[in-house]
């Protein structure tokens, strides 16, 4: 076992451990900080990948931008209930059998992925050129120019109906 | 190098976390969370698969996955604050107006 798996497992069961502890805690914002740091770690797991780009973003992104926008709504709006009521409502068990099958089904097709044995690796001659973060950005300015400036657009419309959706009273 | 296999079983079981967190609990908040653990799931797939096989376009993929993530975060935040403002309460059972 090298290093780059060790690490791998580590994070992995780091990673898990957090998103367990994201969904079954009662406070929300405990939910939120225990999301950050699985984001983080699932960065760290890109990192080992060598997606180096994709971690920089990962971190900036969802644990910056994505977790303060959530924890600054989390505490403005105010929630006693969290404190009184049932967190978990009758669906749970539905939502347990759910998950279940879900593994069960992806899981015997990641088995019958195991026969195949490959471990794969990046394509050592395109990154010797150059690093993950020029060839992600030349392969994203030629081929993808189109889907990157239809999400520039995406993103202008979530900011505009993210405001007015917020905006307390709308002047008219 | 990493197997794939490895990374596609971690992707799962934050996928199945995520599933079981946003169809069984009541905070709305914890629900976006539980999908936003989805989508990282759905990412963290995209980069093994782009890792094992030599090729980029996986890594785009995650990274207008994040992009859209951002504005869907945006978007139901504000969606949450305007329901919040009108039915005081953050449980998605309180959240049925639009139930048929």
């Amino acid at each position: 076992m090298n290093w780059a798996n060790l690490f791998f497992d580590l994070f992995a069961v780091i990673v898990v451990i957090l998103s367990v502890i994201t969904i079954t805690r009662r406070n929300a914002v405990h939910s939120a900080i225990a999301l950050m740091m699985a984001f983080v770690g699932l960065a760290a797991i890109y990192v080992i990948l060598g997606a180096e780009l994709l971690a920089a973003i990962q971190v900036l992104v969802y644990a910056g931008g994505v977790m303060a926008l959530m924890l600054f709504v989390i505490m403005s709006v105010k929630s006693d209930e969290q404190n009184q009521v049932k967190q978990t409502h009758a669906q749970t068990l539905i939502a347990a059998f759910v998950g279940v099958l879900f593994v069960v089904e992806i899981g015997v097709t990641v088995w019958m992925g195991f026969l195949y044995k490959n471990t794969g690796a990046l394509a050592k001659s395109q990154l010797a050129a150059m690093g993950n973060t020029e060839a992600l950005g030349t392969v994203l300015f030629t081929k993808f120019l189109f889907p990157f400036e239809v999400a520039s657009v995406l993103l202008l419309a979530a900011m505009v109906g993210a405001i007015v959706l917020a905006k307390y009273k709308l002047e008219r | 190098m990493i197997p794939v296999n490895h990374v596609i079983v971690l992707s799962l079981v934050i996928f199945a976390i995520g599933i079981i967190g946003a169809l069984s609990r009541r905070n709305v908040f914890i629900v976006l969370m539980s999908i936003e653990l989805m989508l990282n799931a759905v990412n963290l797939a995209l980069v093994g698969f782009s890792s094992q096989l030599a090729n980029l376009t996986g890594q785009i993929l995650a990274l207008f996955v994040i992009t859209v993530a951002a504005g869907e975060a945006a978007v139901g935040l504000a969606i949450v604050v305007a329901v919040y403002r009108n039915r005081h309460s953050v449980n998605v059972d309180n959240m049925n107006i639009m139930k048929w």
